[in-house]
Order: C-alpha cells, then structure tokens, then sequence
C-alpha cells in the first residue's frame, strides 16, 4: 500500500477524509493552525474537534492571474461547515460563473497531488458540488 | 475633551512613474512641500513619524532628516501594511496630543512602479521529500491548493461574501463601482490614471480574481505624502491665514481586527472598520449624514462596496442600494473617492493614508479646482491594512 501524508496536518486521511481543528476548550473557537492561546478568549487548553465534511460556499474567486508556479484558473472558496469558516479550492466544477454560485451547497473531497522521491503521496483537499439531484448512495 | 490637534501643512507628489526620484527624493519632495504649505520649517518640528512599507528596516525617516534636516528630534518609523501612512500620522497626532511636541510631521513613501500586480513572486517548488513544517504542519506551498493568498483574490471573496449575506452583488456592480472611480481620476492631476473607461472595457480587461478585472485593482506606482500637524494652542498664535487654512482633526483612530468567526481563513476587514468609524463618529460628535466627501480604502472594486456599509454611509445591508443610487459618485449625496481612489489614483502603500487626507483637506479648504465638491466642510479618510489595522480620520474646515 502506497504511503501517503496530508497537505496539511488539520486534514485527516483514512476511510473517512475529514479536516480537525484545535477548539477552544473555554469558549469554542476553531483555529486550523497551532496557536499558543486562544485569539478569543486567551484560554490555553484545546481539544481536536472534527469539522463537517458538507458546507455552503459564501464566497468564492475564480483566479486568473497568480503567482508563477500555480495553475490557473482555480476557484478559491470560503466554505461555512456547519458553523466553522473553511478555506479551500472548489474543484470538479467548470471554473466559471455558471457553474460556481454562492450558497452553493458542496462536500469535502481529497486528492492526491504528487509524489516524493520515497513514493510517499502528499493527498490535498477541496470542495465539490453537491449535485442536488444526486442520492445519498452514490455519496 | 481634549483640545483638537489641527493639520496645518499638507502635500501630496504626484502619484505615477518617478523612475529618477528615489525613495527618499519623493519623501523629501513631500514633507518639504507639507512644511512650506504651512508656513513652517523642519526646525520647528518636535516629532517625525515616517513609513515606507518596501524598505522597512532602512529607517526612511532618519533617510529623510539627512536631506532635509537632521535636528536631533524622536523619529518614529512604523509599518501597519496599507494602513502605513495613516498610523504615521496618527503617531504624529499622538504626540502632539500628548503635549510631547508643538509640531509633527508624518511622512508616507513608496515605490511601486513595475512592481507588477502580485508582489509575492513565484510559488517556491514542492520539495523531493514531503516534510511538515510550519503552523499547518504543510508538505508544499499551499497558495493556489487551499484557497489564494493573491489580494485581488483574497478582496474579491470579501466583496463576494457581502453579495451572500445580503444578495444583490454582481461581476456588473462591481466593475460600475471601478467606472465611478475611474471617472472621478479624470479630474486630479496628481492620479497615476487620468482616464475615464467604459463598463464594457473595464469587464472586458484582463481578469485578474473574479469578479476583479485588472482596471479594478489598485494601481502600483510611486509617490509620496506628508503632513505637518499642530496644537491647538500653537495654531492660535500662528497668522490668520494660517489658521483659515489649517483643517482641524475631529477623530483620529486606529484599529486593529478582533477575533471573529472565519477571520483565520478570510481576514475580516468589516468588524475593525466599523468599530474604527464607531469610535471616530462618537470622537467628532458627528454621523455619517454630516459628511461633505468620504476616501476609502478602494485597494479593489469589491471593496469599496463593503466599506460602503462598514463606514455607515448606508443601512446595514444597503451597500449595493446605495451605490445604485448614485449617491457615491461625486455629483451625489455622498461622494466617495473623487480622487479617483486607489483604483485610478495609485496606491504607494505607505503614502496612501496621508494622501488621503491631502485629499479630503483640498476639498475643505476650497484648494481643490475642478473636482471641488461644493462647499465640503467635513470629510472622512479611511484605511486599512490587510493583517490588519484600520485607519479613519474625521476632518473639519477651519471656522477661522
Ligand atoms: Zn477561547
């Protein structure tokens, strides 16, 4: 079985792909990163919380002009996840605006985006549109 | 109440291409001209405050004083990104307030020229062996994979995620709000971009981060502002000319951004601005509704919108109402960004927030020529520096 190692360490591989982020133990507050306390509340203890793999998409880019060595065009995303601000590229869709709405609903989804030389596979995620008419089986 | 501080000298160059002015010729060319607009010298001033975004560690303000004056006094360099310009004169205003100094200069500088639209350079390549480093524990450059870290796109999901929570928002919308501000530039001879453009060639440019298009972002270029301020005491001995002239500061506030919800993943540059306008209203004893003309932070289209209701230029919600209203354009009720705003006018980070300002006093002082807004008595300058600080400035016409 090929080895494989997150993009970042808030996403979580595995049967079930998912992202987790340190929660304020004191008053909630999420942070994908490692902060040395709270930027809420300045409470120091924190708990992994697993964030929720569907969201809706509150605002979104389509970039057409970046920095060289990043394919374009793409499609930024700021994903809400059942109440948690996520981050993340909206892919499997045309990157255009047809196709990418706001409020469009979306999933979590992983892939893998290259190999090193120990053929170790670094997987990254982003969000894909939830087809409505789509059943749960096929999810 | 303490007593106000007033701006008695102020200067803006000429924002654009300066390819024989260096750094520190455009910072002196500024705070000369703010000194002589006073009717003072360097020898009267008791503090310096001086940005330059760029060349941070190379202290422009002790650049500065070996061209046009090294008198011994405090110099403070600061850097607060696009907020640069403003917190320098807010450290002016500070010390002048303090009763530390009779007199302050501010100083903002930058050279942006064909720095090109991105100014983070090239996504560094992926490593041989995947290793996690960093706050995120990434293997790679995550630029382009988890979102875009590009400020044109980063503005466009702000403007983008006002169009969620109150609808209404459009590619079109945005792109009329870039064709105010290029109309306005027409009438300012100091703007890098004097050209009016249609809806059609601003949709039709070159797509930078939808719904961005290139006309839309703010303009790189070089160019450099000052200000000279002073205490009230002071002012009141000075000539009557001099204090006909001065525009006095009614609020002085800087903000920087508070937790919010989603604010690690997309900087929230709502909740500082409205708490910076909050305070300002309440420091001058005004509302939005006595405002003559308003500069805001236009570093891309989808931005003004935002700050629209940020500013409490409209009901919450009532951005996109507003500004199909016409109120913003500069024969409506509200002016906004006759300058030409960063869109037109250019944005040298660090001289963006005294420039503004320069701005707002023209038009208070009567100085302004054909962009004139008719009989302004109170302006409002606002900032913001992505990271993020927040600057607004509530200016008054002299009553002298
Ligand atoms: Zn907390």
């Amino acid at each position: 079985m090929t080895n494989q190692i997150p993009l970042v360490d808030y996403l979580v591989l595995g049967d079930e792909p998912h992202l987790v982020a340190n929660e304020c133990t004191a008053c909630g507050a999420r942070f994908f990163d490692r902060r040395n306390a709270c930027a809420s509340c300045s409470g120091t203890e924190f708990a992994k919380a697993a964030i929720d793999t569907t969201g809706v998409v509150k605002a979104f880019t389509i970039v057409s002009f970046a920095a060289p060595g990043v394919p374009v065009p793409f499609v930024a995303g700021f994903v809400d996840c059942g109440g948690t601000s996520v981050r993340g590229n909206i892919v499997n869709v045309e990157p255009d605006d047809q196709h990418v709405t706001l409020g469009m609903p979306v999933r979590l989804t992983t892939s893998v985006m290259g190999t090193d030389e120990a053929g170790t596979e670094a997987v990254t995620f982003g969000f894909e549109p939830i087809d409505p008419t789509e059943g749960e089986a096929a999810a | 109440m303490s007593d106000p501080v007033w701006i008695l000298g102020i200067h803006m160059t000429k924002f654009g291409k300066h390819p024989d002015l260096d750094t520190v010729d455009l910072a002196a060319e500024a705070a000369l001209g703010a000194l002589a607009d006073g009717g003072v010298t360097m020898a009267q001033m008791g503090v310096l405050a001086a940005g330059n975004l760029m060349g941070a560690a190379a202290g422009i303000g002790q650049q500065l004083q070996k061209q046009i004056g090294q008198t011994g006094i405090p110099v403070y360099n600061v850097t607060n990104a696009c907020a640069t310009g403003a917190t320098a004169l807010r450290t002016a205003i500070m010390a002048v307030k303090a009763g530390e100094a009779d007199y302050g200069l501010a100083v903002g500088v930058e050279k942006l020229s064909g720095a090109g639209l991105l100014s983070g350079g090239a996504r560094r390549p992926d490593s041989d062996t995947w290793q996690p480093s960093g706050r995120y524990g990434s293997v790679a450059p995550v630029d382009g994979r988890i979102g875009t870290e590009i400020m044109p796109g980063v503005f466009a999901q702000i403007g983008m995620e006002y169009g969620h929570k109150y609808g209404g928002t459009s590619f079109e919308l945005f792109a009329r709000i870039s064709e105010k501000n290029h109309a306005h530039s027409v009438l300012n001879p100091l703007a890098a971009y004097t050209k009016k453009m249609s809806l059609e060639q601003i949709m039709g440019d070159v797509m930078i981060a939808y719904p961005n298009t290139r006309p839309m972002c703010s303009a790189n270029c070089d160019g450099a502002a000052a200000a000279v301020v002073v205490s009230d005491a002071v002012l009141k001995t000075l000539s009557l000319e001099q204090q006909r002239r001065a525009v006095k500061v009614s609020a002085s506030v800087l903000t920087s951004d508070p937790y919010t919800e989603g604010c690690q993943v997309l900087p929230d540059v709502n909740t500082l601005t409205r708490n910076a306008a909050a305070t300002a209203y309440e420091q001058a004893g005004i509302g939005p509704e006595d405002l003559d003309l308003v500069e805001l932070h236009d570093c891309f289209a989808t931005a003004e919108l935002v700050h629209y209701d940020n500013l409490g230029l409209c009901e919450p919600g009532g951005a996109v109402d507003l500004f199909n209203s016409g109120a913003t354009w500069r024969d409506g009720a509200m002016p906004v960004n006759v300058s030409g705003g960063l869109e037109s006018k250019g944005h040298p980070i660090a001289a963006t927030g005294i420039a503004n300002i320069w701005e707002v006093c023209h038009h208070l002082r009567g100085e302004a020529g054909d962009r004139q807004i008719e009989g302004a008595k109170v302006g409002l300058a606002h900032v913001i520096g992505l990271g993020s600080a927040c600057g607004v400035h509530i200016l008054e016409k002299s009553a002298a």
